[in-house]
């Protein structure tokens, strides 16, 4: 079970370690974290934060600084397999992106100005939510409309997506909705260097009735141009360290590409349960040290 | 060229882009733990004063001059430019096919992308 460090000191041992200890504890960690992270498709940011900051003790805002630059590789290294899929429908993600790349700048001024406590809460209820859907959710049936609404027309936001050997086509609804919701979604990224994929899908899936599969892979494309707009925020204000993002990126990255190739055969249900269950305990920890003032 | 065609070259770029990037975060890395391996090192307290690696002018010095630190940050920079070159190559792709909805909109989304990288220039 993970401690809670007392802010300044840490575990007693993580005090002060050498370069060399830090820098191959947090690469494991990561490689975890991207493994975890890639076949439960919650992403490896959601873990490494609250594992950063409450095993090691690194202060939040390195730990969110190095989570925000393995977000960025895991969605561009995954680009092309998805393409491959034929399922991602760029111009419903282009047009999104204007609301995530400005909620995530809005996010990651926000970063500075609150208080790391709350932050940590906000991570905190985020994690619930993870927790929520690694435990209870399966992949919804899809019911999409084959027509789009209006403004849905208006933007020619309408796709197909192969489904037994045939594309099928599928409307796109509630513009203005998932608008908003991909604002929430690029604010949460930006305040807590996490991709916000679950929420991203929620906004595409659910609100404009896109498929699954079609959400699941725009969110992914959607991701590392929504982390890169923070990116320049964080980049300037200090929160990317070097000695600390490097582990967390070639360790994440390393873990996602293990995670792909092993994910036909892994029994998913297992793990889905495993990581709820780490996630819960994650969140509980977040949200009692930030109230608790401790993170 | 066909919306299909054209995400999958931009898919194999931005691959490339993410190895090149590790590639050399990796090698900063490397350079790093063999200079630096027995540092004490913490991260308890944020303290905004890496004033070196925090600026795209920093970075290329510090990189240049075969800092390690300075070469994992121009790794991450290569990392950080992979999204942006995929919003580019979208506007491209999108002009080319004359849909200027969405050749516009793929601006706009760029627009916002470099305004926000200028903070670091």
């Amino acid at each position: 079970m993970i401690r809670s460090p007392v802010r300044g000191q840490g575990l007693a041992t993580n005090s002060f370690m050498t370069a060399l200890t830090f820098t191959f504890v947090v690469l494991a960690m990561s490689a975890v974290a991207g493994f975890l992270g890639a076949l439960t498709g919650l992403g490896g940011g959601v873990v490494i934060v609250p594992a950063l900051a409450l095993a090691l003790g690194v202060d939040i805002k390195y730990a969110i600084g190095a989570s925000l630059v393995s977000v960025i590789a895991t969605s561009s290294g995954a680009a092309a397999a998805y393409v491959r899929e034929g399922y991602s429908n760029i111009r419903v993600g282009m047009l999104l992106e204007i609301a995530t790349t400005v909620g995530a700048i809005v996010g990651a001024v926000l970063a500075a100005h609150v208080t790391t406590h709350v932050i940590a809460i906000v991570f905190g209820l985020v994690l619930l939510q993870a927790a929520y859907q690694s435990l209870f959710k399966s992949e919804p049936e899809d019911a999409s409309p084959t027509e789009s609404d209006a403004l849905g027309k208006r933007l020619r936001l309408e796709g197909t997506y192969p489904v037994n050997g045939t594309r099928q086509k599928y409307g796109v609804r509630n513009v203005p909705t998932g608008f908003g919701l991909m604002f929430m979604a690029g604010g949460l990224s930006g305040l807590l260097g996490i991709g916000s994929g679950a929420l991203k899908v929620i906004a595409m899936d659910r609100a404009m009735k896109i498929p699954f599969k079609v959400s699941t892979t725009t969110s992914n494309f959607m991701i590392g141009v929504t982390a890169a707009a923070s990116a320049g925020v964080y980049l300037s204000r200090g929160y990317i360290d070097p000695r600390v993002a490097m582990p967390v990126m070639l360790g994440v990255l390393a873990g996602a590409f293990a995670g792909t190739k092993v994910l036909v055969q892994a029994r998913v249900r297992t793990l889905r349960l495993i990581f709820g269950c780490v996630v819960l305990a994650l969140a509980i920890e977040m949200i009692v040290n930030g109230l608790t003032g401790k993170v | 060229m066909d919306d299909q065609r054209l995400e999958t070259n931009i898919g194999n770029l931005l691959r490339a882009g993410v190895l090149l990037s590790a590639a050399t975060v990796f090698g900063g890395g490397v350079l790093y733990l063999v200079r630096h391996h027995a540092d004490r090192v913490s991260y308890h307290q944020f303290s905004p004063d890496g004033a070196v690696v925090q600026s795209f002018r920093g970075i290329l010095k510090s990189a240049a001059h075969l800092n390690s630190e300075g070469l994992i940050q121009f790794g991450l920079l290569l990392l950080i430019a992979t999204p942006v070159a995929r919003v580019a190559l979208a506007v491209a792709g999108f002009a080319l096919e004359r849909d200027r909805l969405y050749a516009g909109v793929s601006l706009i989304v760029l627009v916002i992308l470099v305004l926000s990288l200028m903070r670091a220039m």
